[in-house]
């Protein structure tokens, strides 16, 4: 049976810098959550995420990702191995989400199939709104993000406002 | 001739920290510490909710999300002078000494061994040396040769598939690695085991605090945990018992494996007990209140001057008046307006970046200080402060780390060993064991506490009128955390974070004084400028962690690590 995970990642206190995390809050708000999807609000942990992996046939990761195609572009990619993360670091082993995914290696709970969800940053600074691109990219990913999940067999239904 | 070293950035978790050192003769002469990022997240605070700022608080940084959020709530409560329901300090206890635990133990195994550990070493060990070396020092079910052997298999087969991941950037083959094979496959060995460890001490964090990554329990007033023992949709009996568990199976890792592994470690490095005391001004704060006000702690803090234990002054309850008049922050030589010395509550944050001056301003870190002086905050601060009190257990436990490291290395090992890199290091593993037996001590008086029929966790907070003034300490596992909060008319009106990092990190003080980082790094030895291992050990040994917390995915696979030897 799938089992989805879907991380949003991102500090939310930088602008663009959290559009993963909001646009996870957004799916968690608007939809029903069905027994074999998860969602997360990763913000910027590390290690403490492990623990979600567990079980999980397909990862989702959502995050600003710097493309270098403008602003608010919207893009996806999977990752046939986790290796497109195991690179040179900011930092020698530094503890961020390809740590996370090279100790899920090593404790073999590494979801078979990684897709990475990013939306193009276009400012950095502290606040807790986005840039006029991102908030209006934002609802194409959440689009995109909608229709991925539900391509994995999943549905989706919106909760009814009461 | 010196030569000009840059380390650029050195954090292995969230931050941007810039290391410069002056190298003469294979030894370090001047250094610089740099912070490359401004947070600039206290402003976002301004005119909000104080009983919101904990959860804006708790994003500040990736890595000590739990610990902003502790000491936010607790500067809100001291501005309020409102106290807080028993069950709902122990909840909250629990939690700190729950991720202190997981924090201290990913720190030696994930952050800091692989400047001491070699993993292409522990490839080519024997396994059975390694069986018989890890079974002479401990009685850890899983040091047996058939278990050693498949975790070296493991790592063969991850190193193989060239997913080098963690592994990839190690300064392996180094001339100052000098652990066997068989000493390095055993903490390879147990870098695997702490990663199934530090999941479960993780769970207890997430059962408290509301199942996911970041806490969602917490309140000014206590906490949001109702407690009845009969409802299952609250914190029952049953997940208090299945907590436990995770307790003890942590505790025995930590006493059997970690303790033991530090201690090996320490004595083949022995030599580095020479390097890095720097600052040793010694500042922490005491930690697990057991009342509702806040001045009876499980845990001793204080201050202790030039490293002599007999100079201790206690700090004494969440009012401390030598606490809140003893903080200032310099910002002589930090990219703001201005050149003063204030308290937190006096302060502005007025960005003014000048680029990088050697004797001007050169860090986006504020300069701290206690009582005037530069002070060494961190585990060890708190182990050394938790010594001198008179702390039993901390007492128990650092003469056996410093028995066993005698009894490897063939010497005896004194108490002022510590003041060192490595002493730093195997005071966070003193402080995790302390830590431990802590947590076992907060569930119990949960457990006695809600026994004799008392559920309350919250105190509802009333705002008057008009202007108050709070702050809220927390030992968090990089040393002592200070939120200052100003509340106008149940507003915020100014907010202050001081964090561990910042004490250890900043440049220089008003008096041009050097903070642990700089101070700490003078007459490090240096073998190749190239790679410059050695300044990472000591730097790593502070745990770094500037707290700025960006996450940016960039998929160009650039080299972002940057050594520049001018």
């Amino acid at each position: 049976m799938q089992n989805l995970l879907v991380l949003g990642i991102g500090n939310i206190l930088l602008s663009d810098e959290g559009a993963g995390v909001r646009a996870v809050q957004y799916l968690m708000e608007h939809y029903r959550i069905p027994p074999q999807l998860t969602l997360i609000d990763g913000g910027t942990m590390g290690l403490e995420i492990l623990p979600y992996l567990e079980g999980k046939s397909h990862l989702f990761i959502v995050d600003a990702v710097a493309s270098g195609q403008g602003a608010g572009h919207v893009s996806q990619k999977t990752l046939l191995d986790a290796g497109i993360f195991f690179r040179n670091k900011i930092s020698p082993h530094q503890l961020g989400i390809s740590e996370v995914l090279s100790a899920a290696t090593l404790t073999d709970c590494l979801p078979a199939t990684i897709v990475l969800f990013g939306i193009e940053p276009k400012t950095l600074q502290a606040g807790l709104s986005f840039s006029a691109e991102v908030e209006k990219a934002l609802p194409s990913l959440l689009k995109l993000l909608v229709q991925e999940i539900e391509a994995t067999g999943i549905t989706l239904e919106p909760k009814t406002a009461s | 001739m010196a030569k000009r070293i840059v380390v650029d950035p050195i954090t292995r978790i969230e931050g941007h920290l810039r290391i410069d050192c002056e190298v003469d003769n294979g030894k370090v002469v001047k250094a610089w510490s740099s912070g490359q990022m401004w947070r600039g997240i206290e402003v976002i605070l301004q005119g909000r909710d104080p009983r919101e700022a904990w959860i804006f608080t708790q994003r500040i940084c990736g890595v000590c999300t739990t610990v902003h959020a502790i000491a936010s709530v607790r500067a809100v409560e001291n501005a309020l002078n409102l106290e807080v329901p028993l069950n709902a300090q122990y909840i909250r206890n629990m939690i700190v000494g729950a991720h202190g635990i997981f924090d201290h133990i990913v720190h030696f195994y994930h952050l800091c061994a692989l400047d001491w550990v070699d993993i292409v070493s522990a490839l080519s060990a024997d396994p059975k040396e390694t069986a018989v070396l890890a079974q002479s020092l401990s009685d850890w079910p899983n040091n047996s040769y058939n278990k050693i052997k498949a975790a070296q298999e493991k790592l063969q087969a991850f190193v193989n598939s060239g997913q080098l991941g963690i592994y990839a950037s190690g300064y392996w083959g180094h001339p100052a690695m000098k652990l066997s094979p068989a000493v390095n496959l055993l903490a390879a060995v147990h870098y695997l085991e702490a990663l199934d460890y530090q999941r479960r001490i993780n769970k207890v964090v997430a059962i408290l605090g509301s199942k996911t990554p970041h806490i969602q329990n917490l309140a000014v007033g206590g906490v949001a945990n109702p407690i009845n023992p009969d409802s299952q949709s609250t914190l029952t009996i049953e997940r208090l018992y299945y907590i436990k568990n995770l307790i003890d199976e942590i505790g025995d890792f930590i006493n059997k494996v970690y303790l033991v592994d530090c201690a090996a470690v320490g004595a083949f490095y022995a030599d580095w007990t020479k390097y890095g005391a720097g600052v040793t001004n010694y500042l922490s704060v005491p930690e697990f209140p057991l009342d509702t006000k806040g001045d009876t702690f499980d845990l001793p803090g204080g201050y202790i001057a030039n490293g002599d234990v007999s100079t201790f002054q206690p700090i004494t309850s969440f009012t401390d008046q030598n606490f809140r008049q003893g903080v200032k922050e310099s910002i002589k030589h930090s990219w703001y307006n201005g050149d003063w010395d204030r308290h937190p509550w006096e302060e502005d944050t007025v960005p003014n970046y000048t680029d990088f001056q050697d004797n001007g301003k050169y860090s986006w870190v504020k300069s701290p200080t206690y009582q005037g002086k530069p002070a060494q905050v961190g585990p060890l601060a708190n182990v050394l402060a938790m010594y001198a009190a008179g702390h039993e257990p901390t007492r128990k436990i650092a003469t056996m780390v410093l028995e066993k490291v005698g009894s490897i290395a063939r010497t005896n090992v004194p108490l002022a060993a510590l003041h060192s890199t490595i002493g730093r290091i195997a005071g966070r593993a003193i402080r995790c064991a302390v830590l431990h037996d802590t947590l076992v001590r907060q569930w119990t008086l949960l457990m006695d506490n809600i026994e004799k029929g008392d559920y309350t966790t919250f105190n509802e907070p009333v705002f008057p009128k008009g202007e108050q003034r709070g702050f809220g300490f927390h030992e968090a596992p990089r040393g002592v955390l200070s939120h200052w909060v100003v509340i106008q008319d149940g507003k915020i009106k100014n907010y202050q974070c001081v964090v561990p990092s910042t004490w250890n990190a900043g440049p220089r003080t008003s008096k041009d004084e050097p903070l642990p980082y700089e101070a700490s790094l003078v007459g490090n030895p240096v073998a190749d400028p190239e790679k410059p291992l050695e300044v990472l050990r000591t730097v790593h040994s502070f745990d770094p962690c500037l707290a700025c917390a960006i996450h940016l995915y960039d998929p160009d696979e650039k080299q972002l690590v940057r050594v520049k030897a001018i």
